[in-house]
C-alpha cells in the first residue's frame, strides 16, 4: 500500500479533572481519554473508529483536527509533524476538515448558508468568487442554490448535516473527520448522508476518518475498522478481515450484540458473545488489560499485563493475551 | 442521493439578477416574519407605540407644545399653581408655566441621557464581555472580569453623585457618571453569554478551519448575544431615565430653568397634595416612557426567542 497521508503514534491525550489530596499532597485527577493509540489513514479510503461512548474516538478526531494538543505522541500528516503546540499552518487547516455529530450546533442559527459556506472561503480560497463558489459547493451536496438565504432553522436535520459536509470541502481538503456524521438522524436520511459521503469521497478522493459507534454501518462503509476501548485500539483489520474473523473478545461481543433481520445475516454473526457489564469509568482504568473485568475469557495474568499487538497477518491486529505474540 | 444527476440540474440555473431578487426577497420574508413575531403580543405593540410616540413628542416638542416658552425662563404669577384646563391641558406650575409643554422638553433631557449613556456603554461593554468570554479561564479573562467586578460594587447612583458634586452639576456630567458605571452590567452579558457560544461546534469549526479571532467573536459569538442585548438595552434606557429624573430631583442633574422630570417632581412635591397636578403629570409621564420601553423590551425578546427554538 501507499504511504499513508495520516499517521498518529503513540497518541495520548489526558485531561485534568480535578484534585485529590490535602495541602502538599495534591494529585492531579485525570482522565487518559486516549491512552497509546497508532493507526494509519491511507489516501482514499475510509478508516472506521469504532467504540462505546467514553472510549475516546472523538478526543482522537478533535487531537488530529487541531482541537486539543496530544499530552504524548506523533501525529504526522503527509509526512510533516502537526501534532505540536505551534499554531497549525494555513495549509493544514484547509487539508483537513472536520464534520460534527450534532447538526444543530454546528451552524451559526444567525448566519444564513451562505454565510455559513462563505466563511472557510474568506480564509482560504480569496482567489475565487465567492457566490460562485457557495453555488458550487450547494451542487456538489445536492442542495439547490435557492438555499442559500435561508437559515439553518429553516432546514431539516438531514439539510443541515449536508450543509455541514459541504462546509468541510469548502477548502478543498484531503483528510476529512467524520464524527458520528449521522447519528444524530433518521434512519432514512442516514443512508442518503452516507451515500453522499461516500460520492464524494470518489469524486474529490477524500480519506475519511469516520467516527462512530455504529458497528454495522462500518460493513458498507469501511476499507479498515479500528475499535476502541478505554483510550486504546484493541482490534485493527480490514473490513473484511474484520466481520469474517472478529478476533479479540471485545469485538465478538459488539459483533454479536448488533441486532439481525435476516438469515443471511445471522450465518455471518460470530459465536454468541453475551454483552455484559458496562464500560468503566475512564478516570479508573482497570489494570493490565483494560477489558478484563468484561471479557467472558478472562485469564489470571489478564488484571496484571496490559497485552501488545499481535500482527495477525494481512494488516489484522488485535491486542489480547488469547493471541500471544509469536504465538 | 445521485449527485451527479443533481449537479447537472442546477448548474447556472440561477442569474446574478435571479439571486440578487432571490436575497431581496428572503431579506423581505425575514423582516415579514419578524414583524409578525413581534406583533402576535399586542402588549409590545403598544410598548412600541408609547416610546414612538414620546420620541416623537420629545423631538418636535418646540412645534408641539403650546406654550414653547414656557419651557425657558418664563413666570406669569397672575396664572401660577392653575389646575387642569383647557387652557392649561396639565395646569400650571408655582410660577405659572404650562406643565404639559415643560413635560414635553423635559422629556428630550431624560431620553438624550438614555440614548447617549446606551450608546457610550454598549459598545465597549460588549467588546469586554466577548473577549472575556472567548478567552476564558485566560488572564485576560481574569483581568477583565475582575476590574468589572470593582466597578460593579459601586452603585451608579452614588457614583454619579459623587462626580456631579465634585464637577459641576450638569447633565452632561452626570451623563458621564452613569456611564461608567453602566458599562459592566453588558460585559458581564456577554461573558455568560460568550462561554458558552464558545464551546458550540460552529465556533469550533471557525477555528479549525483557521478564522481570525475578529471574524469568530464579530460574526460567529455576537449575532448571537444581540437579542439579550437589545432586550436588556430597553430595559436599561429606563433605569437611566429614573436615574437621571433622581440626579436632577436632588439638584445634580439638568439645571434650572431648563425643564426636568425630575426637577419638576422636587419642586412640585412641595405643593401636594393641595396642587397635585405639578408633581403628578412629570411622574406619569416618567411612568409612561418607563412602562413604554419595558413592553417594547418584552416583545424584543419574543421576537427572538421562538426563533432560537
Amino acid at each position: 500500500m501507499s504511504q499513508p497521508i495520516l499517521s498518529v503514534q503513540h497518541l495520548k491525550k489526558y485531561f485534568v479533572v480535578g484534585q485529590t489530596g490535602m495541602l502538599g499532597k495534591r494529585q492531579p485527577i485525570t482522565v487518559k481519554a486516549v491512552d497509546g493509540v497508532s493507526f494509519d489513514v491511507f489516501s482514499g479510503e475510509t478508516l472506521g473508529l469504532v467504540g462505546e461512548s467514553g472510549s475516546g474516538k472523538s478526543t482522537v478526531a478533535y487531537t488530529v483536527v487541531g482541537m486539543y494538543k496530544p499530552t504524548a505522541g506523533k501525529i504526522r500528516f503527509m509526512n510533516t509533524e502537526i501534532g505540536t503546540n505551534d499554531k497549525r499552518p494555513k495549509e493544514l487547516q484547509k487539508a483537513i476538515q472536520i464534520v460534527f455529530q450534532d447538526p444543530g450546533s454546528s451552524l451559526n442559527p444567525r448566519q444564513n448558508i451562505k454565510q455559513i459556506l462563505e466563511m472557510p472561503l474568506r480564509v482560504h480560497r480569496k482567489d475565487r468568487n465567492r457566490l460562485e463558489m457557495v453555488i458550487y459547493l450547494l451542487e456538489i451536496v445536492g442542495l439547490p442554490p435557492e438555499a442559500m438565504y435561508k437559515y439553518p432553522r429553516m432546514l431539516s436535520g438531514g439539510e443541515k448535516q449536508i450543509i455541514g459536509i459541504a462546509r468541510a470541502l469548502a477548502t478543498n481538503p484531503s483528510l476529512v473527520i467524520l464524527d458520528e456524521p449521522t447519528s444524530a438522524l433518521d434512519v432514512s436520511v442516514q443512508a442518503k448522508t452516507i451515500n453522499l459521503l461516500l460520492e464524494l469521497q470518489k469524486q474529490f478522493n477524500l480519506s475519511y476518518l469516520f467516527i462512530t459507534h455504529d458497528l454495522s454501518l462500518m460493513r458498507n462503509v469501511a476499507s479498515r475498522v479500528a475499535i476502541m476501548y478505554l483510550g486504546k485500539i484493541c482490534e485493527i483489520a480490514n473490513t473484511a478481515d474484520f466481520f469474517r474473523n472478529p478476533l479479540h473478545p471485545y469485538t465478538q461481543m459488539l459483533l454479536s450484540s448488533i441486532p439481525v433481520v435476516s438469515e443471511e445475516e445471522e450465518a455471518l454473526r460470530p459465536t454468541k458473545v453475551i454483552s455484559r457489564g458496562e464500560i468503566p469509568s475512564p478516570v479508573n482504568i482497570p489494570k493490565g488489560c483494560s477489558f478484563h473485568t468484561r471479557c467472558p475469557f478472562v485469564m489470571p495474568h489478564c488484571s496484571e499485563v496490559d497485552p501488545e499487538f499481535t500482527d495477525m497477518g494481512n494488516g489484522h491486529s488485535v491486542r489480547c493475551h488469547l493471541y500471544p505474540q509469536g504465538g | 442521493m445521485q449527485v451527479s444527476t443533481s449537479s447537472s440540474l442546477h448548474r447556472s440555473s440561477l442569474s446574478l439578477e435571479q439571486i440578487k431578487q432571490l436575497q431581496r426577497a428572503s431579506r423581505r420574508e425575514e423582516i415579514g416574519r419578524n414583524w409578525y413575531k413581534f406583533s402576535r403580543n399586542p402588549i409590545s405593540v403598544m410598548g412600541l407605540l408609547v416610546v414612538v410616540t414620546v420620541i416623537l413628542l420629545a423631538a418636535f416638542a418646540p412645534y408641539v407644545a403650546p406654550y414653547p416658552a414656557h419651557a425657558g425662563p418664563f413666570t406669569d404669577f397672575a396664572n401660577a399653581k392653575k389646575p387642569p384646563s383647557a387652557t392649561y391641558w396639565l395646569g400650571t406650575d408655582q410660577i405659572g408655566r404650562d406643565i404639559f409643554s415643560r413635560i414635553l422638553f423635559g422629556m428630550r433631557s431624560s431620553l438624550l441621557m438614555g440614548v447617549v449613556v446606551l450608546s457610550l456603554v454598549v459598545p465597549p461593554g460588549v467588546l469586554l464581555g466577548l473577549l472575556a468570554g472567548y478567552y476564558h479561564n485566560t488572564w485576560i479573562d481574569t483581568l477583565i472580569m475582575r476590574v468589572t467586578d470593582i466597578f460593579l460594587a459601586v452603585p451608579p447612583l452614588v457614583l454619579a453623585l459623587a462626580v456631579a458634586s465634585v464637577l459641576k452639576p450638569n447633565l452632561w456630567n452626570s451623563m458621564m457618571a452613569v456611564s461608567l458605571m453602566w458599562w459592566p452590567w453588558y460585559t458581564r452579558l456577554v461573558y455568560g453569554l460568550a462561554t458558552a457560544l464558545r464551546n458550540e461546534y460552529f465556533v469550533i469549526a471557525a477555528e479549525v478551519t483557521g478564522a481570525s479571532t475578529a471574524h469568530i467573536l464579530f460574526r460567529e459569538i455576537f449575532p448571537n448575544t444581540i437579542s439579550p442585548i437589545l432586550t436588556k438595552m430597553s430595559i436599561d434606557i429606563a433605569w437611566v431615565i429614573i436615574i437621571g429624573s433622581m440626579l436632577s430631583f436632588v439638584g445634580l442633574g439638568v439645571q434650572p430653568p431648563e425643564p426636568s422630570l425630575g426637577t419638576m417632581i422636587a419642586d412640585g412635591a412641595k405643593y401636594l397634595p393641595d396642587q397635585w397636578w405639578i408633581a403628578v403629570f412629570p411622574a406619569l409621564a416618567i411612568v409612561v416612557i418607563v412602562l413604554g420601553f419595558n413592553l417594547l423590551g418584552d416583545g424584543i425578546r419574543d421576537m427572538f426567542a421562538s426563533e432560537e427554538a
